[in-house]
């Protein structure tokens, strides 16, 4: 295991994250979370809105940011000298409907299932 | 976001009924549509033939976790694994569990399905393709279910 920063994630665990991409996985951690909340709200920041108020350095927080980059939830450009993120929310919806699609099925099967053991 | 599915039904129906229903493989396959090849064996892969009207050409598998007698019935399985040229033994399934519970009108039936967090893209992708319609207009806007958890 390579070393932590003080958010508990290595250098090892973000290249893992960026190359098995997956937006759940992604999505399952607090910090990260509330940067999609944050970027959700439609307008890009930088790293330094994006760290505000965190508690976590900005070291961490690009880091966090790398990871989302990297399943494709959030998108990087540069904007003079700083970065400016921006939040992508077609992963998520692909997540929803294959979520929703799954919890349909069950919805049909289990009123199968009612038919079934009732009549 | 949740990474996993939870569904209640009460059935007018005793425990004994709803536990057989569940876990004899032919009253199983009934219901959820499969022709399976024997009886479900914890440990032991499930196997057979899905008999849903145009996908009759796939085979539906599954690895049985637990079998504990009118209380809780588990297995792993690759949801909607609908191509049949591919291998998906080496992804992560995810769990699915069937609990009972009695009640005064009959059966409280409780399914969990988890672990989702590790599905690859190119099978949802696949899945929607295989839904028809009826789902697509329930997409929910992301920006309002985020701003929903701030």
């Amino acid at each position: 295991m390579s070393q932590k920063d003080p958010d508990g994630m290595s250098t090892v665990e973000v290249a893992e994250w960026q190359a098995k991409a997956p937006v759940f996985a992604a999505l399952g951690d607090e910090t990260r979370l509330s940067l999609v909340v944050k970027l959700g709200r439609g307008q890009p920041c930088s790293i330094a809105q994006l760290t505000e108020g965190t508690g976590l350095t900005r070291q961490a927080v690009t880091k966090h940011l790398r990871v989302l980059e990297g399943v494709g939830l959030v998108r990087g450009e540069r904007s003079g000298r700083e970065s400016l993120f921006r939040f992508d929310p077609e992963p998520i919806r692909e997540m929803k409907q294959y979520l929703d699609l799954v919890s349909e099925g069950w919805d049909r099967a289990l009123a199968r299932l009612r038919s079934f053991v009732e009549d | 976001m949740s990474n996993r599915i939870e569904k209640q039904i009460e059935l007018k129906a005793s425990v004994s009924r709803v536990w057989r229903a569940l876990t004899d493989y032919h009253e199983f396959g009934e219901w959820f549509r499969v022709k399976l090849e024997g009886p479900f064996v914890p440990g032991e892969v499930s196997r057979g033939m899905i008999t849903w009207p145009g996908y009759e050409h796939l085979v539906w598998e599954a690895v049985v976790q637990k079998v504990e007698p009118e209380q809780l019935f588990s297995f792993t399985w690759h949801p909607y694994s609908i191509d049949p040229t591919k291998d998906y033994s080496k992804e992560t399934p995810t769990l699915v569990e069937f609990m009972l519970e009695k009640t005064a009108a009959g059966t409280l039936l409780t399914v969990v399905e988890s672990g989702f967090e590790n599905i690859p893209e190119e099978r949802r992708a696949l899945a929607f393709r295989m839904n028809d319609g009826g789902w697509a207009q329930q997409v929910k806007n992301i920006e309002i279910h985020v701003t929903e958890r701030s």
